[in-house]
């Protein structure tokens, strides 16, 4: 049982959860994940970290309701407990001084790439972070991100709030101006897909961290299955970072609607 | 704990099992047929996945059964149990009405009786040497369903004798993975005086025997009993506590424990690469008996979603494949397939299993493989291409091999196929500890009877060391691992030096 200390509501549909997890506090990497679960019948759902506070002994956790297992653990308040939680997990982001890197994140993807930001800009690169939402009210963590980049450039979907276009709009222009040495992208599979084959056409060396389906995610179910350079990979142990250009993105979204309609059965039992 | 003949050969002519053998002569004895075990009704048991299959002996059965047993002068049964179980003098206390002192007697020597009861196979270790079937070509004294007895009635009269313990030590332990091999090396921790902690990556204790093993074979309030059994002996369970990740071994350390005992499993399926594999709807035989058996996915109110169909393909031979298929028929299928490469002598799943899965309408389409899978414009699969295979000459495994046919192939309609062709050994620990020598095939190297791994704290055994075998075998390494690392430990910690 680990206890939520903090929750702000970021949006209608997204939320931030601070837990009480000192040795996952302590333990975690840019690029690690936790499985929480939330009640007796609860399901395991992997989460990204957004940051952790090793002194309170905290993690954080921006969470996307979706399903009933997210929406259950968005409804939980401050002083509530979620029932398991484990990690880290995964691999963690190979971060070395290469010069510029090109951090891209959409959606609430744009929370597992905070760490990874804070982690280049520490490791003495300079870093341009291209964030993408469908509209103002939906983009997360732009203050933490401009703290840790070197520039930020926000794309919305409507023109809302900075330029309005697609976050390949956005990191063309940056790739146009000057050299880009590494690229990493966060967001749902399609963004991340689009953004892989733009830096393919650049040739610019690209990590997308993929956010499969999991249960227990210790490399035990292999629900997490994806094809990356023609084999089969598990994104829990082997990832969840993978070279962008040799991920199968069209598999990958197929996988993630592998259990759609017993979700779907699941949500309407659920809103009952 | 100790085993030697001479203690075995002392306790068989102690007055109560003089008295006994005299009692019945052996003639008597073995003009008793061996019992039968009552089965739940195929098409009852077959609407949910937490109705045990078998029902257990009563205590007039197990009674008659136990006097077939000659308490023999040389117990080979013995030699058969992984564990050393002193099976004459439990089966004897059976035969005189002291179940409870038969209980005990298991768990000297066992952690997990009731588990062992049901899902040993017993067949091909203890009862294969029994006399009756070494020297009368006769069907074994029943010592598995003698064991689960004993196990149940201890568990079931609520009179639960806590093994003794020696003073604690205060030596700390750490056991990685509550599988039936931890738990049985913390179990004979426990009684040596040892200070032990067990630390579990899943949010239950238990391992393989909760998400592996359906409830309709070792149903999950058994296993819990056994491992608060542990408890009461000082066992301490930490969940959701991956080793490696969570904290390091270096970690664990500092926080002052001595010595290790890896018990992490085979916990990576292994797929056959075959075209098409990746599609909705293939999973692996982990998968989905975890989302079941674990999460409780069958029942409506779990948040876990399963994936049900009216034709459902298994892939595979051994029992885990006839764990999935029996559960797909559970969960409603109409047609549940077991689809094998080669023939069913050579499966290796239990005949029990076998034929078990056979009185609820299994199909077994033997002598056949898949070679592709073939999804529908979703991406989910809809039929799988098999083709048909013969049997060769014997393999490096002593089966005949199974060779292809050529021009044999043809499809099977599915929309669910379960894929359990075995496991590999899951990489966490191998790849977390520095300096831990491990095999080309991802196993911890280990001293074969010591357990010992290249870092002399680390000792190791079941599934992670073994690549993929049985509950029993790996409850032995654990009890193996034990009293070395005792011996280690002790050499190490707890010897009073004589100064020379």
């Amino acid at each position: 049982m680990n206890k939520i200390v903090e929750k702000e509501n970021f949006s209608e549909k997204v939320v931030k959860i601070v837990v009480e997890a000192p040795l996952i506090a302590k333990a975690r990497k840019p690029g690690n994940f936790v499985i929480v679960r939330v009640g007796e019948k609860g399901e395991r759902i992997p989460l990204t970290i957004a940051g952790a506070d090793v002194k309170k002994g905290t993690i954080t956790m921006i969470v996307q309701k979706m399903g009933v297992s997210s929406q259950k653990l968005c409804a939980l308040e401050a002083g509530d407990y979620v029932t398991d939680l484990v990690g880290p997990l995964g691999k963690p982001t190979e971060i070395h001084n290469v010069g510029t890197v090109l951090c891209c994140g959409g959606g609430v993807g744009v929370a597992p790439l905070l760490p990874i930001v804070e982690g280049y800009k520490k490791a003495g690169n300079k870093v341009i972070t291209v964030l993408a939402a469908r509209n103002k009210d939906l983009l997360i963590l732009e203050d933490e991100m401009r703290k840790h980049s070197d520039e930020v450039i926000i794309m919305t979907d409507d023109g809302s709030y900075g330029k309005k276009g697609l976050v390949t709009e956005g990191m063309e222009e940056v790739i146009q101006r000057e050299k880009i040495d590494e690229c990493i992208t966060i967001g749902p599979a399609i963004m991340m897909k689009f953004c892989s084959l733009l830096t393919k056409k650049y040739e610019i060396p690209t990590m997308a961290s993929l956010n499969s389906i999991m249960v227990d995610g210790t490399g035990m179910c292999g629900a997490c299955r994806v094809t990356v350079d023609g084999k089969t990979k598990f994104t829990c142990v082997d990832g969840p970072e993978f070279d962008a250009h040799k991920i199968d993105f069209d598999e990958m979204m197929s996988r993630l609607g592998g259990y759609k309609s017993e979700e779907q059965d699941k949500m309407d039992h659920f809103q009952e | 704990m100790e085993r030697s003949e001479e203690y075995i050969k002392n306790e068989r002519k102690k007055e109560w099992r003089v008295e006994l053998q005299k009692k019945t002569k052996a003639k008597d004895r073995m003009a008793i047929e061996r019992v039968e075990m009552s089965e739940q009704d195929p098409n009852e048991r077959i609407k949910s996945q937490r109705i045990e299959v078998n029902n257990g002996l009563t205590k007039e059965q197990a009674v008659k059964e136990a006097m077939r047993c000659m308490d023999c002068v040389n117990p080979t049964c013995m030699e058969g149990c992984p564990v050393s179980i002193n099976i004459p003098k439990f089966i004897k206390n059976i035969e005189r009405g002291e179940f409870g002192k038969a209980a005990s007697v298991l768990k000297e020597t066992s952690a997990l009786p009731a588990v062992c009861g049901r899902v040993c196979p017993q067949e091909v270790q203890c009862e294969q040497k029994c006399f009756y079937v070494e020297k009368l070509n006769q069907p074994s004294v029943a010592i598995g369903y003698l064991e689960r007895f004993a196990a149940d009635w201890e568990r079931e009269s609520g009179e639960i004798a806590v093994p003794e313990c020696a003073e604690s030590n205060g030596v700390k332990v750490a056991v990685i993975g509550s599988g039936p091999s931890g738990l049985s090396f913390a179990g004979d921790m426990a009684k040596l005086g040892y200070d032990v902690t067990v630390f579990e990556a899943l949010h239950e204790i238990g391992g393989v025997l909760k998400y592996g093993i359906p409830e309709f074979r070792l149903p999950n309030a058994v296993v819990d009993v056994e491992i608060d059994n542990l408890r009461n002996m000082g066992v301490k369970f930490i969940t959701n506590f991956i080793v490696g990740q969570t904290a390091s071994l270096e970690d664990l350390k500092e926080e002052g424990y001595k010595a290790f005992y890896v018990g992490s499993g085979a916990g990576l399926p292994r797929f056959m690469n075959i075209p098409g594999e990746n599609a909705n709807g293939i999973l692996s035989s982990n998968e989905y008996l975890t989302r079941v058996n674990l999460m409780g996915a069958d029942a409506e109110d779990s948040d876990t979603p399963v994936l049900r169909g009216k034709n459902v393909v298994v892939v595979g031979g051994g029992n885990t494949a006839m764990d999935s298929v029996r559960t797909a028929k559970r969960l409603g299928a109409e047609r549940a397939m077991i689809v094998y490469r080669r023939s069913e002598e050579e499966m290796p799943a239990r005949v029990e299993e076998v034929h078990h899965a056979k009185q609820e309408g299994v199909e077994f389409l033997t002598l056949t493989n898949p070679i592709e899978y073939i999804a529908d414009d979703n991406g989910r699969v809809k039929q799988v291409r098999v083709q048909k295979m013969e049997l060769g000459e014997p393999d490096a495994s002593g089966r005949r091999r199974p060779i292809p046919m050529e021009g044999s192939e043809y499809n099977i309609d599915a929309t669910v196929v379960v894929v359990a062709v075995g496991v590999s050994p899951n990489p966490l620990i191998p790849n977390s500890v520095e300096g831990l020598e491990v095999s080309k095939w991802g196993t911890i190297e280990v001293v074969k009877d010591k357990m010992q791994s290249s870092i002399p704290e680390v000792f190791a055994g079941g599934d992670i060391v073994r690549g993929g075998a049985t509950v029993i075998l790996a409850m032995g390494d654990g009890r193996k691992a034990a009293a070395n690392m005792d011996v280690y430990l002790k050499e190490k910690y707890l010897s009073q030096k004589v100064e020379q």
